[in-house]
């Protein structure tokens, strides 16, 4: 493929890529600045979502976008409840504290995948995409004839590919809205600031505990609902995303929501320009070698505060 | 069996005292060394429930079940029932090895049974040789035939991948183009791949002008098809694990409309339905069957059976449900494998675990295996030396979303020159 076409499918790649990831990585980022919680069962979250949205398009049966539009609904409500639930009776009662957290949040991973492979099974299943076309794109070279248009080999996307684009950029957007503009946000950052401080001021800090667990984890099983009419429901799928995230968000600087949104393009662009032009392993080395590095020489993160 | 009545000149006393001593050993022994003539025959099966290779697992596990109970309902293995011992690996050599030892040492197997992943193979067939168990695996790789086992593995249900590409070579040569892109997972199975068809195709005159290895695990590809070069007349991919359907429809975006030719490993899209949204371009691309998924006019009577006993429909589906399609191209093998752990039994006069080295010989000895109900994917030869068996394969042609079999190769077109005796080495 010429170097020109090439790029461009790259990058087509490596967008719908970092869209997902923002979405994940949000959540993960979130929750930590919030609550201080490193939750390592976010990645299950994201397979939860998958697999609901799955079951929820199996049910609705009819046309396909009519499923699609119930579980971009119903599985992040789904998920997030559940999560918040497992704050309420696990996190809770374990004070937060940072090491029993970890350990908490690995059992909850360890349930919620067997629990899934228990009833869901073993397989990885499809979901239809709502509507899906492929769109090839122009390309232009300098023949005898000046400026000549053609469609190279391969070189194309989808319209669904580039509708998760939009739909993450839009639940970004929503998502800092909320955060900058609305009570809800108000509060939240005021939690994050100081929760003692919040908490005499009269915010619930325990109920924002829980909101936040379960947005999180609703951010997760999004990103997982727009993806899996691409990819497919496996119970198994929750590893990648959960490393991802924490690059991303280690990276960005735990819990800044600015610097997880620019990670996540940076690691999922270069992820699909890097896995194109050479091999998705080398992307992940790199990815993992450029963590080493934020945490050596700058381990706030790009965006991060740097604590006393 | 019918105990012999005490002579009347043995004393009352005497005939007791000698009962209690007989029901005493009796219980003291383990089962498979006293009164071997009636307990089961236990296989041990280590099947992939879980893990990448979960799909194979389910339809191995019904194959196998429907087996056993043809066998059983004729009168067993030497008159005893053969009773299953399924224990699930999660597809991973580390945990097959361990599954291995609980068969020997927990479940007290006579023989070892069903591996499909050539890693799960290759990782637990030490252990086998460690415990003397007999390994009948039913994987494709050609790690049995090329001398990197030991005299416990055996695969005597399905050809080996050195020999099916072998045969598939003149075919893609000669219809459909001499410069070839391979597609492959990266692992042993996708490496015997790379490395004997490459082998295969340059015999033909043809040349494999881009080798693209894909992680089994990998779980989006558009971004590896960029590699294949122009000049590529045929696509020949082979893809395994859970995304699989995700690989070939991707495949189908990558080309749009115009595709060079295609072939290959119905691997690719085992369990997959092939009538799935987004797979209409494979119309009038040909697979590799090891045996035909769908219905075929002039079916023999033996398929018949063997897909009326594995409860398949005709478009190679479970009957109970249409969408659950089975991996037929390999769980075949373990059918046969069976049987030929019945024929071999019966031949060695197996009763226990002593003689377990005799029924490794007694497989060795095996040589032309005809079609027919033991055997319904076709005739195979087994070559006793190299622990390998041989036997017929399929290409077929997508017709209207069903494969149809257009070419059906020979054994002889499979044979290569051994490449180790195992019946050299010492049990």
């Amino acid at each position: 493929m010429e170097f020109g076409p090439h790029l461009i499918l790259a990058m087509l790649e490596g967008l719908v890529q970092a869209s997902v990831l923002t979405l994940t990585a949000l959540g993960l980022s979130l929750v930590f600045g919030v609550m201080r919680v490193v939750n390592v069962a976010h990645g299950e979250f994201f397979m939860l979502g998958a697999v609901l949205a799955w079951w929820i398009t199996a049910l609705a049966g009819g046309p396909p976008a009519l499923g699609f539009v119930l579980a971009l609904i119903g599985a992040p409500l789904a998920v997030g409840l559940l999560a918040a639930a497992a704050d309420w009776l696990v996190l809770r009662r374990i004070d937060y504290d940072p090491e029993r957290t970890i350990v908490a949040t690995i059992g909850l991973l360890y349930i919620l995948q067997q629990g899934v492979l228990m009833t869901y099974g073993p397989e990885a299943r499809p979901v239809a995409p709502p509507f899906n076309h492929r769109l090839a794109i122009p390309w232009f070279e300098w023949g005898a004839e000046g400026l000549e248009f053609y469609f190279p080999w391969g070189l194309s996307t989808t319209s669904y590919k580039l509708f998760v684009v939009a739909a993450a950029l839009a639940v970004g957007l929503g998502l800092w809205a909320v955060m900058v503009r609305s009570r809800l946000g108000l509060v939240l950052r005021a939690t994050q600031a100081d929760s003692e401080t919040a908490q005499a001021f009269g915010v619930p800090v325990e109920r924002v505990y829980a909101l936040v667990f379960g947005i999180g984890a609703a951010l997760a099983a999004l990103g997982a609902v727009l993806v899996v009419p691409i990819r497919q429901a496996h119970y198994l799928m929750g590893g990648d995303p959960l490393l991802l995230s924490f690059i991303v968000v280690i990276i960005g600087g735990l819990g800044s929501l600015r610097g997880t949104v620019l990670a996540a393009v940076l690691i999922g662009m270069s992820d699909g320009i890097i896995s194109v032009f050479f091999s998705p392993t080398l992307a992940k080395i790199l990815a993992t070698l450029l963590v080493a590095l934020v945490l050596v020489y700058r381990p706030q993160g790009l965006f991060g505060k740097a604590r006393a | 069996m019918s105990r012999k009545q005490p002579s009347p000149t043995l004393s009352r006393r005497k005939v007791l005292t000698g009962m209690a001593a007989t029901s005493l050993a009796a219980s003291a022994l383990p089962g498979h060394l006293y009164g071997a003539t009636d307990a089961p025959i236990k296989i041990g099966f280590q099947v992939h429930r879980t893990g990448i290779g979960a799909a194979y697992g389910r339809w191995y596990d019904r194959t196998t079940s429907a087996a056993a109970r043809v066998i059983n309902e004729a009168g067993g293995i030497n008159g005893r029932p053969v009773e299953i011992i399924a224990e699930d690996d999660g597809t991973d050599p580390k945990r097959g090895a361990e599954v291995l030892e609980k068969f020997a040492n927990q479940h007290g197997c006579d023989i070892a049974f069903g591996t499909l992943f050539s890693h799960v193979v290759i990782g637990s067939a030490p252990r086998a040789g460690e415990l003397k168990l007999p390994y009948f695996v039913v994987s494709e790789g050609h790690h049995v035939a090329s001398g990197m086992l030991n005299r416990w593995t055996i695969q005597p249900g399905i050809t080996d991948v050195k020999s099916q590409v072998q045969a598939m070579a003149p075919f893609v040569a000669e219809n459909l183009g001499k410069k070839v892109t391979m597609i492959y997972p990266d692992f042993a199975f996708g490496h015997d791949h790379r490395d004997f068809f490459s082998a295969a195709i340059e015999k033909q005159g043809g040349k494999v002008v881009a080798k693209i290895a894909i992680p089994p695990t990998e779980t989006s590809f558009t971004r590896y098809f960029p590699q294949i070069p122009r000049d590529t007349e045929v696509i020949y991919h082979v893809m395994v694990g859970p995304a699989v359907l995700t690989f070939v429809k991707e495949m189908g975006e990558f080309f749009g409309p115009a595709h060079p030719e295609i072939f290959g490993f119905i691997d690719s899209l085992e369990a997959v339905d092939l009538a799935t949204p987004g797979l209409e371009f494979l119309e009038g691309s040909h697979f590799w069957e090891g045996m035909p998924r769908y219905v075929q006019p002039d079916q023999p009577e033996y398929v018949d059976f063997y897909r009326q006993q594995v409860g398949l429909d005709d478009n190679g589906a479970s009957v109970d449900d249409p969408r659950d399609v089975a991996t037929m191209a390999h769980m075949f093998g373990c059918w046969e494998t069976l049987h030929v752990i019945k024929d071999a039994m019966e031949a060695a006069g197996y009763r226990g675990p002593a003689d377990r080295a005799a029924l490794i010989e007694a497989v060795e000895a095996m040589g032309d295996m005809p079609a027919g109900r033991a055997h319904p994917q076709g005739p195979k030869v087994f070559n006793g030396r190299t622990h390998q068996v041989f036997g017929v394969q399929y290409i077929s042609q997508v017709a209207g979303g069903r494969l149809e079999v257009k070419h059906v190769t020979s054994i002889e077109d499979g044979l290569y020159p051994d490449e180790v005796d195992y019946t050299s080495q010492s049990f």
